[in-house]
């Protein structure tokens, strides 16, 4: 009797997308106050946090990736509003852009073009299939962007979302000491390095540098964004791919 | 309400970027042409409404909860990880390293010549 109740509550949980969103909130819940607790270490960030425990919830339990999304595809869908919305933290750094407009833009372009060239480059030589090369390009934007780019260039959008993240991370830990090692003082260049590198995850790192390094990434990894957007379909092409 | 109007807003601005990437059929994804296509009319408008700033608060400040079903995607892709994962890690680490000292070399050289200038010129 009891097992056939349970099995009738787990027929219904795994047929609606209730148990998927929430226990997607409340992994992230969990991660956040985790991450706070840390004092923002990023090796603890709250998306491989939160991720990793869902991940292990889905194998201890045998649910598949496909049942899971029905729930965790309503706060993926968000990503579409919040990419949009990066449009106003651009506009409030606007006099900042027209002041160092020609610098920035000279350093976005041949940055993203770098990033790109640099990661499909390293694969292959080291023998990443085509797919991994593809997925890897465009990892120094921000995910919501980056997955639709991979996307449209023949990657693995779920593969370059993790690959996003990693690369925020070690922007996050190593940037502001590999920046100080090639004697780079000026808080507005560093903060353009890490915004054009490693977007968000590097930004949100940058602010603990200085508001100045902060505002200069997130303005860099809005600007990133949609310049990658623009040139990797053609980069990608030009490289034959 | 104000959350509910600026969320309105940013899905209109989505909805017509999705729309016009594939009318047009530009390479750009549907949200990022909706995304510069809001930054063109703040332009024009020269102003943010409060409803739009505090909608676009609210998702950018949990940017990260947004990733995690993503991120939970990488279990379809363990068995790729598996046989890829050292040229995938040094790839990650190597391109992260060159594009960091890159973008500021360009940026100290591009903002040295431009300071140099101003000051030749007076």
């Amino acid at each position: 009797m009891g097992n056939n109740d349970l099995n009738a509550i787990w027929i219904y949980l795994s047929a609606s997308p209730l148990a998927g969103l929430t226990i997607t909130l409340m992994a992230y819940v969990a991660a956040q106050n985790l991450y706070q607790k840390f004092n923002h270490n990023p090796l603890l960030h709250p998306v491989v946090i939160a991720a990793g425990m869902l991940i292990g919830f889905l194998h201890l339990t045998n649910t598949p990736y496909a049942d899971y999304f029905k729930g965790g595809q309503y706060v993926h869908f968000l990503l579409g509003p919040a990419t949009v919305a990066l449009a106003i933290p651009m506009y409030q750094q606007l006099s900042k852009i027209k002041k160092m407009w020609l610098p920035i833009s000279v350093a976005l372009i041949s940055g993203v073009c770098v990033a790109a060239i640099s990661s499909i480059t390293i694969a292959q030589f080291l023998g990443a299939t085509v797919e991994t090369q593809l997925s890897l390009a465009p990892k120094s934007v921000t995910a919501p962007v980056a997955m639709a780019i991979s996307e449209q260039i023949g990657g693995l959008p779920s593969l370059t979302a993790v690959l996003v993240v990693v690369t925020g991370i070690l922007g996050a830990i190593f940037g502001t000491k590999i920046l100080s090692l090639i004697n780079i003082k000026d808080d507005s260049i560093k903060g353009i390095a890490m915004g054009i590198t490693a977007h968000g995850i590097g930004t949100a790192r940058a602010f603990q540098v200085s508001s100045e390094m902060g505002a200069f990434s997130g303005l860099a990894m809005a600007m990133a964004t949609f310049t990658t957007a623009f040139i990797l379909p053609y980069l990608v092409r030009w490289l034959g791919m | 309400m104000q959350f509910v109007n600026g969320l309105t807003i940013l899905l209109f601005y989505q909805l017509i970027g999705e729309i016009s990437v594939r009318w047009l059929g530009l390479p750009v994804p549907g949200p990022v042409l909706g995304m510069i296509m809001l930054f063109i009319t703040l332009l024009i408008k020269g102003s943010i409404s409060k409803s739009l700033e505090g909608a676009s608060t609210t998702l950018l400040s949990h940017l990260s909860l947004l990733f995690i079903p993503a991120g939970v995607g990488m279990m379809v892709h363990v068995e790729r990880i598996a046989n890829e994962w050292l040229s995938i890690s040094i790839a990650l680490l190597l391109s992260t390293a060159i594009t960091l000292i890159f973008s500021a070399l360009v940026m100290l050289f591009m903002s040295k010549l431009m300071t140099g200038k101003e000051n030749s010129n007076g």
